[in-house]
């Protein structure tokens, strides 16, 4: 707000915000540099030597658990998740464009599902698979306890999207002569296109790191995060922390290719538009 | 729709049922897009609270769980000191970390929404306060644990400071360690909403308050503060609601030596009382909406979007 030049307030909230970025990350690079532990290192530091001990060890020693197939399975449901998050959002974004009835109580089940805690999501999907017969595993029972969370998040993006588009391209992709198919198809999912990678990332990463709604809902096959819980109440090596680190880097790629794709979208389209 | 139906029908033939579809479709349309979402939440979240309503009215012993219809599961959860103790501890964490977040998370938007003038600077820390919302929960707890430890960082920094003679207790497997957990994995959901509040302000509205004569503190008190409401009601909701659900955080923060009402609804799954985990889930499920009701006479949350 000050036009001419920063005053103290800048400094002392830049410093608070310094701080908070310190907060958010620092522990977590603690863990990072603590993986590197030397084979006699413990969990804390000191620092017993420099290795990739625990690494190797990750993937070697089946005693640590089924740190490869709950991997494959994470990653498996975290794109399953993604692809039915986008789709269903996204329809159900052009559906409350107009009216239609139940569309309040529907918005109202959308919000209710981000409120109602996730282990009630866990333990009804649970006993109802139960009352059903029906085994519970990642892929059905756990599958549509991640729905819960990630939908409402991507129905949210989407009426955000959709709030401040403008109607005008569609009329006149319409004058044009375009089918609603073709309006649809060339105008306005383009437009979409950026914050429908956004949506894509909510459904992958939430889906990736969720573990209290999958606890009563994975069946017999762990995915990684019950895993990694497991491990903390019986893992006491830095083999733990080797586990966290890599499960880390790999949302951290994740982020940083959404991130990129966004700009290399931007970009394409700039150059285009510049021709 | 009056008029079609009383329209007699043999006479509805197939030229006429073409003639309509053209103009059928577009009013169908939205049910058919909608359709998917709807199954979803109905068949994963509402008919699972359902069948959670009707097993908190079970009965059961220690092997399986009847059919039935007894009010015990809800007398004995009630009549507990047990649950009352809990319910005072999980309020006291909510309260704890709603004030917190509340309070990073208005300076924090602030700094970001008034004090930083590029848009390109002002994506680029939004973006960083946010990205660890898309990492694991569980790795950001446990990644406190070499830091708060008996021997870890902070003691050890301390000691060697000469600021301690011997390790603090209190850093880890404690109240503060929860609350601590707690602000680091939700400070976020304050963060961006207040965030999105303040980028919305007409930055003629503070204008006005300066050329008006208001001091900084004034502008902040009387007319960011009042326009930032809406999102400071959406943070406290996310924030109240998933630390009053909690029960991870609890558990591994706490070490074991501390309760919250989801940790105690799980420690009762993991005994297969689920009928008793039902009724304090249903009670649970009450108490938070309540909740979610009182902060919603703020806000109008389809207005926010």
């Amino acid at each position: 707000m000050n036009t001419s030049r920063r005053g103290l307030s800048f400094y002392l909230l830049a410093g608070f915000f310094a701080l908070f970025v310190l907060f958010l990350y620092g522990p977590t690079a603690t863990i990072l540099i603590l993986s590197f532990q030397g084979p006699e290192g413990g969990l804390t530091f000191p620092m017993n030597g420099v290795s990739l001990h625990w690494f190797r060890n990750l993937f070697e020693q089946q005693a640590v658990g089924d740190f490869g197939g709950s991997f494959r399975r994470s990653i498996a449901l975290g794109l399953m998740v993604m692809v039915l998050t986008v789709l269903f959002s996204v329809l159900a974004g052009f559906a409350f464009r107009r009216r239609f009835r139940g569309s309040g109580a529907l918005f109202y089940l959308a919000v209710a599902s981000l409120i109602v805690p996730s282990i009630l999501v866990s333990l009804g999907i649970g006993l109802f698979f139960n009352i059903l017969g029906l085994e519970p595993a990642w892929y059905s029972s756990a599958l549509g306890a991640h729905l819960t969370w990630t939908l409402p998040f991507g129905l949210l993006i989407v009426f955000a999207i959709f709030n401040r588009f403008n109607p005008a391209y569609e009329e006149a992709a319409r004058d044009l002569g375009a089918s609603p198919w073709q309006t649809v198809r060339h105008v306005v999912l383009p437009i979409l296109l950026p914050s429908l990678i956004g949506v894509g990332l909510f459904g992958f990463t939430l889906s990736y790191d969720e573990f209290a709604r999958t606890l009563m809902t994975a069946g017999s096959f762990n995915t990684l995060p019950l895993e990694i819980y497991g491990m903390t109440t019986n893992v006491t090596t830095p083999v733990l922390y080797a586990l966290g680190s890599l499960t880390t880097v790999f949302s951290f790629t994740v982020i940083g290719v959404a991130l990129l794709g966004l700009i290399a979208l931007r970009r394409h389209r700039l150059r285009r538009s510049g021709i | 729709m009056t008029l079609t139906a009383e329209t007699p029908r043999p006479t509805v033939t197939a030229a006429a049922g073409r003639a309509r579809r053209p103009r059928l479709l577009p009013r169908v349309a939205p049910y058919l897009q909608a359709a998917p979402l709807t199954v979803a939440l109905l068949l994963f979240l509402l008919v699972p609270i359902l069948t959670i309503v009707a097993v908190s009215f079970w009965d059961y012993d220690s092997v399986r769980i009847y059919p039935d219809f007894v009010l015990t599961n809800y007398t004995e959860l009630l009549t507990s000191p047990v649950t009352w103790k809990t319910y005072l501890n999980t309020l006291k964490y909510a309260a704890l970390t709603w004030a917190i977040t509340l309070g990073i998370g208005f300076t924090v938007a602030y700094f970001l929404a008034f004090h930083i003038r590029s848009t390109t600077w002002q994506m680029v820390l939004f973006l960083l306060c946010t990205i660890p919302f898309w990492t694991s929960n569980i790795i950001r707890m446990i990644s406190w644990i070499p830091f708060l430890g008996r021997n870890g960082l902070l003691n050890s920094g301390l000691i060697s400071a000469g600021i301690i003679d011997q390790p603090l207790e209190f850093l880890l497997f404690s109240d503060f360690s929860v609350v601590l957990a707690f602000v680091h994995l939700y400070a976020l959901f304050m963060v961006v909403p207040i965030f999105n509040s303040m980028m919305r302000i007409d930055r003629a509205l503070i204008e006005a308050a300066r050329d008006g004569g208001a001091s900084a503190a004034q502008t902040l008190w009387n007319v960011i503060l009042p326009l930032t409401k809406p999102g400071i009601a959406i943070g406290s909701i996310f924030v109240v609601t998933l630390v009053m659900g909690d029960f991870i955080t609890v558990r591994l923060m706490s070490g074991g030596q501390s309760a919250s009402i989801g940790l105690m609804i799980a420690n009762e799954i993991s005994l297969l009382q689920y009928p008793a985990a039902a009724a304090n889930a249903v009670v649970l499920l009450a108490v938070v909406l309540i909740m979610v009701v009182a902060m919603l006479r703020v806000v109008d949350i389809r207005k926010e979007l």
